[in-house]
């Protein structure tokens, strides 16, 4: 089955980033038309099955003219010169004089034909793997929670709390986990409800929980990017690597084993990951996020695509030299492809994460619930930050020692 | 829990404000993508 599903994926990347033309892919040798009267012939067809790619001007040149209009006097004189199939070759390749109501850039674009890939792409793999993903760490977490249970505290509690976050640093958390979540589940409704919400409730209930889905995904992004600054600004300065880091990552944190305790300070090492995970996949999303709020006006792909081809990194792989000037449509096409892997990406490391802040870890939780922790979990859990606390409150209150 | 419920409630508060921020700046899908000869409602 997979295989199958990859190719739209192979395809969506090959046409949206074609070789300009001239390179790579081959071409099929000079047809003569004359039997079918210009028209496409069998070995056309046989041409592009092979894969090789067919100078098609022989249909997007023949568009009629007006000049060659029979006269008026002959029977198809009133039409005018111009077939209808003519007429839609000229819609087809973007090629017809078209006046549209409508505003934009796509406007009068009415047919566009890497849509049909892209289309191919969210239906079929994006879905197929995007969803086995989420399923797929759902599985493994509990799998993990059957083998390992519940991290618990191994020593005695102490009753003795410590503050762990302050309330600005849980509001910020809780601003970027509220909005990621609602993201996160109006996200998928757009994109699996036609499967998997339609044929249960039908299409007369769906319209409106699409609508709403839609309303709130749009706006709450805006909550998601605030919560995203805030815990950037608060957080960052814990988190940069120290060599704690590798004596944690080097035990696996200790998640897989009882009595192990790594020392670390306020964040450690699989915090840190996640940390820095949260803001280059939230500066990602909101980047292609914010593009497709405002349709066709900030267009980023085409740029990052020269930038790319003028480190010539596409050239370094294989992919030759990516191509530049694409339809508008193809920038939004773009933009919502690389939205949703992300998305993909970022639901399942923060399903972990979830599931680690909650159910998966004694006294987890009580850190952005109320902000305190027992004292020994914080020892167990962030040793060297517990010390540090410790001694900063020793210093500002000496009179009254902590321990 | 106090900080998380107030986050939550901000959530809602920013995505209202935002939708009649963008709607008042000019940037409702109508007004951004249809002309004058179309009449939306
Ligand atoms: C119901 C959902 C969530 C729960 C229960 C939860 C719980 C927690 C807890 C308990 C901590 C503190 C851990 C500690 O004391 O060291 C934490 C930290 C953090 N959370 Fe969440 N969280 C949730 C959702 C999210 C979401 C959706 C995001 C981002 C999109 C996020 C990003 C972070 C980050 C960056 C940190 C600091 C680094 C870390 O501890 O990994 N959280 N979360």
């Amino acid at each position: 089955m997979p295989l199958r599903h990859l190719i739209p994926l192979i395809a969506l990347l090959v046409i949206l980033t074609a070789p300009l033309p001239g390179q790579a892919q081959q071409t099929a040798p000079a047809n003569d038309r004359s039997a079918t009267g210009g028209a496409t012939t069998l070995e056309d067809i046989l041409a592009r099955q092979k894969g090789l790619s067919v100078d098609d001007s022989y249909r997007s040149e023949a568009l009629g003219s007006p000049d060659l209009a029979a006269p008026n006097s002959d029977a198809l004189g009133t039409l005018g010169g111009i077939s209808q199939s003519e007429d839609w070759r000229a819609l087809r390749y973007n090629k017809a004089d078209v006046t549209a109501s409508a505003k934009g850039p796509a406007a009068d674009v009415l047919i566009q034909d890497e849509g049909m890939v892209w289309l191919a792409f969210r239906k079929g793999p994006l879905r197929t793997y995007g969803g086995w993903l989420l399923l797929g760490t759902m599985g493994l977490l509990a799998l993990f929670y059957l083998i390992r249970g519940k991290i618990r505290i191994d020593g005695a509690l102490t009753g003795r709390k410590v503050l762990r976050f302050p309330p600005i640093e849980r509001f910020s958390h809780w601003l970027l986990a509220g909005s990621f979540i609602l993201l996160g589940v109006t996200g998928l409704v757009q994109l699996f409800g036609r499967f998997f919400i339609i044929p249960f409730i039908g299409r007369e209930a769906f319209s409106p929980v699409a609508i709403a889905g839609k309303w709130v995904h749009n706006n709450v992004a805006w909550a998601f990017m605030v919560g995203l600054v805030l815990v950037t600004v608060l957080w960052i300065a814990h988190n940069i690597p120290n060599r704690h880091d590798l004596k944690w990552l080097a035990v696996g944190g200790g998640l897989f084993s009882k009595g192990v305790h790594p020392p670390a300070k306020k964040f450690n090492a699989g915090q840190k990951l996640i940390f820095w995970a949260v803001i280059v996949l939230g500066l990602s999303i909101s980047a292609t996020g914010v593009s497709l709020l405002f349709p066709f006006e900030l267009p980023m792909f085409a740029s990052t695509f020269e930038t790319l081809n003028t480190l010539g990194l596409p050239q370094a792989l294989g992919f030759g030299e990516l191509t530049v000037n694409f339809a508008p449509h193809v920038e939004m096409q773009l933009a919502l492809t690389w939205h949703s892997i992300v998305a993909f990406l970022f639901m399942a490391i923060i399903l972990a994460h979830i599931y680690l802040g909650s159910v998966g870890m004694q006294g987890a939780f009580d850190a952005m619930g109320s902000g305190e922790v027992d004292e020994q979990w914080a020892k167990e859990h962030h040793g060297l930050w517990l010390e540090e606390v410790k001694q900063l409150s020793a210093g500002k209150s000496p009179s009254k020692p902590t321990e | 829990m106090k900080s998380m419920y107030i986050a939550f409630l901000a959530v809602a508060v920013i995505a209202v404000l935002a939708n009649f921020g963008l709607d008042y700046a000019g940037f409702s899908a109508s007004e951004r993508t249809s002309g004058p000869s179309v009449r939306l409602d």
